[in-house]
């Protein structure tokens, strides 16, 4: 039978990693995503796996790519300044094509920021972060019963596609305790790492992992392979859910901790006889722009609400395509915005 | 008719990159002939660095990871972790090892990986065209060092082996030179031994080569051997620092 627990989000995505089959985790304290470590220090030694508190973000995803290289399911967890020093890695590992999973439990920023929840890393999660073209799959849980399903996901999609994969969520949500169903069993991807350097047993040719091709049109051949990988990652992966669309007067468009806002928003503001949808993307990369171009012209307007300056918006407005107008409303600095707040936002938009 | 000399099994077929008189060609063949003897070349996995050896995973048989610019000791701990049995070996520069790569190296020691690094000092940058490195000397030219190092001004550089040698979890330090064939014996011998520490889990092992740069250091590759020798070894002297009498 499913086990079911009341359990802190951090702490879930510890045991979802373990559900999944990882059995190496390296990372640094930080604020607030330490409880990942805390969970994997005491588990770990108990299932024959790696915990390593590493000397440096900058060194513990380079151990991610280094137990990635050889074979390993592998996660790191960190927060917003941790994984600004962590992008140097994730670059490599995409580079190098290597599966792993990264947690960035978002603080807010910039430089130290505030140890409060927020959704200033959607462009650095989404838009590359570290140098050169390339993307992470970008997971965004809402609930700590999703944070748990999401993570073993994500380490099926980073095998599936050789790609770093990333669950971007934050410091609300991380902190957070909510019942959790486990199931018996999870499904895990199966991948053959013929690929892996495990030592070649003199049994084939050495294998070579690196992100270093002198040649411009051997490493133009790289740079076409993974762009071709990221397409068929868009086609496959998208996740959404949309709520209430169907005639909506205003679409808003929300992810993560603040969607949870964006329901009672909606059943407010039915109260008031104003029909609210809602696009929640789960998938941040790859942004599920089909979800958008359907429902691009049934409202007035679309309303991006984020817990940052305008990010998620910019794709939101690239998937509307002008269509129709999208506005935004964010808070930033740690402030989560109230329901009153919101519906007072949709009321000006709508002119009510 | 006996063959008495022969490329190793653990080096490819193939032409090597480096500039006339380069010695990284002589200690990727010492590395191989330990692969060899120790007979470990399908349970080895090396590690490249960023420097003029960041393609030397083209040159060794067994697997072979390139990392980021002085991420080798954290790149190999990662791979070390997941397969405790491979050995598992780091090659690095000194820009790579003792300047960006200086926590990396010295908490993969404090730790005790279980790895082996091999540091190739020959106390200039090569690959992006002879810059100074920690390792350069007091009074060497480079080019960004265009009158020479001055204490008061770049600092001291840094004895790798020393500073290492403090630490309990580096089991065996050593540093050794490749200007005669005398001490490229010693080399040999000492990377084998490295080897050995790491195949008995005693902990961290590191051998500290000095080697040339004729490119950058502007001397034809005799002379080289001879201003190493003349200039490196009194401010880098040679011997094991630590786990002499370790038992492997």
């Amino acid at each position: 039978m499913a086990e079911k627990l009341l359990m802190k989000g951090n702490e879930v995505i510890a045991e979802a990693a373990l559900r999944a089959g990882c059995r190496h985790y390296f990372g640094y304290p930080i604020t607030p995503q330490t409880e990942v470590a805390h969970y994997m220090a005491k588990v770990m030694p108990k299932v024959n796996g790696t915990f390593i508190q590493a000397e440096s973000e900058v060194a513990a995803i380079n151990m991610v790519y280094g137990a990635a290289a050889a074979g390993a399911r592998v996660l790191t967890s960190s927060s917003s300044p941790g994984v600004s020093l962590k992008q140097e890695g994730i670059s490599y590992i995409a580079g190098a094509e290597l599966p792993a999973v990264l947690v960035n439990i978002v603080r807010c920023g910039p430089g130290l920021g505030g140890i409060q929840a927020a959704q200033c890393d959607y462009f650095q999660a989404c838009k590359g972060g570290g140098h050169g073209d390339y993307k992470n799959i970008v997971l965004a849980p809402s609930s700590v019963q999703e944070l748990y399903e999401l993570t073993v996901h994500a380490f099926n999609l980073a095998d599936k596609y050789r790609m770093l994969a990333m669950i971007l969520g934050d410091g609300m949500l991380g902190q957070m305790m909510e019942a959790v169903e486990f199931k018996d069993k999870e499904e895990i991807y199966s991948a053959d790492k013929d690929w892996a350097c495990t030592g070649t047993k003199m049994q084939r040719e050495s294998n070579d992992i690196t992100s270093i091709y002198i040649q411009p049109e051997v490493l133009e051949g790289l740079n076409r392979k993974l762009q071709a990988k990221y397409r068929q990652v868009e086609q496959n992966e998208a996740m959404v859910e949309t709520y209430n669309c169907d005639n909506a007067e205003i679409i808003v468009t929300a992810y993560g901790t603040v969607a949870r806002i964006i329901k009672n928003v909606i059943k407010m503001a039915e109260n008031e006889g104003i029909r609210v949808g809602l696009i929640r993307p789960i998938t941040l990369y790859p942004f599920p722009a089909a979800a958008y171009e359907k429902y691009a012209e049934t409202p007035e307007a679309f309303l991006s609400v984020e817990l940052s300056a305008g990010q998620m918006v910019e794709d939101v407005r690239l998937a509307v395509n002008g269509k129709c107008p999208v506005h935004f409303y964010g808070r930033t600095g740690g402030v989560i915005p109230s329901q009153i707040e919101i519906l007072n936002e949709i009321k000006k938009i709508l002119n009510k | 008719m006996a063959t008495v000399f022969k490329r190793p099994h653990a080096l490819k077929e193939k032409e090597l990159h480096y500039c006339p008189g380069c010695t990284h060609g002589i200690i990727h063949r010492l590395i191989a002939e330990v692969i060899d003897e120790l007979d470990i070349e399908g349970i080895t996995v090396g590690v490249s660095p960023v420097g003029c050896a960041y393609n030397n995973y083209e040159y060794f048989n067994c697997d072979m990871v390139q990392a980021a610019h002085g991420r080798a000791p954290a790149v190999a701990t990662g791979i070390k972790r997941v397969n405790p049995d491979n050995y598992v070996f780091t090659y690095q520069g000194d820009g790579d090892l003792a300047a960006i790569g200086t926590a990396e190296i010295v908490h993969a020691a404090a730790r005790g990986e279980k790895i082996t690094t091999v540091f190739v000092n020959n106390a200039i940058y090569g690959m992006t065209s002879g810059q100074m490195a920690p390792t350069t000397l007091l009074g060497q030219v480079t080019t960004t060092s265009p009158y020479g190092r001055k204490a008061e001004i770049h600092g001291f550089p840094i004895n790798v082996c020393e500073l290492l040698s403090t630490l309990e979890g580096a089991a065996y330090v050593e540093r050794t030179s490749v200007h005669d064939v005398k001490n490229i014996k010693k080399t040999k011998a000492a990377i084998k031994k490295a080897f050995e520490v790491q195949k008995a889990k005693k902990g961290f092992s590191i051998v500290e080569v000095l080697s040339t740069c004729p490119t950058n250091w502007g001397i034809n590759p005799i002379d080289s051997l001879k201003w190493l020798e003349e200039n490196m070894l009194p401010h880098y002297p040679l011997g094991v620092f630590k786990g002499k009498d370790l038992e492997v």
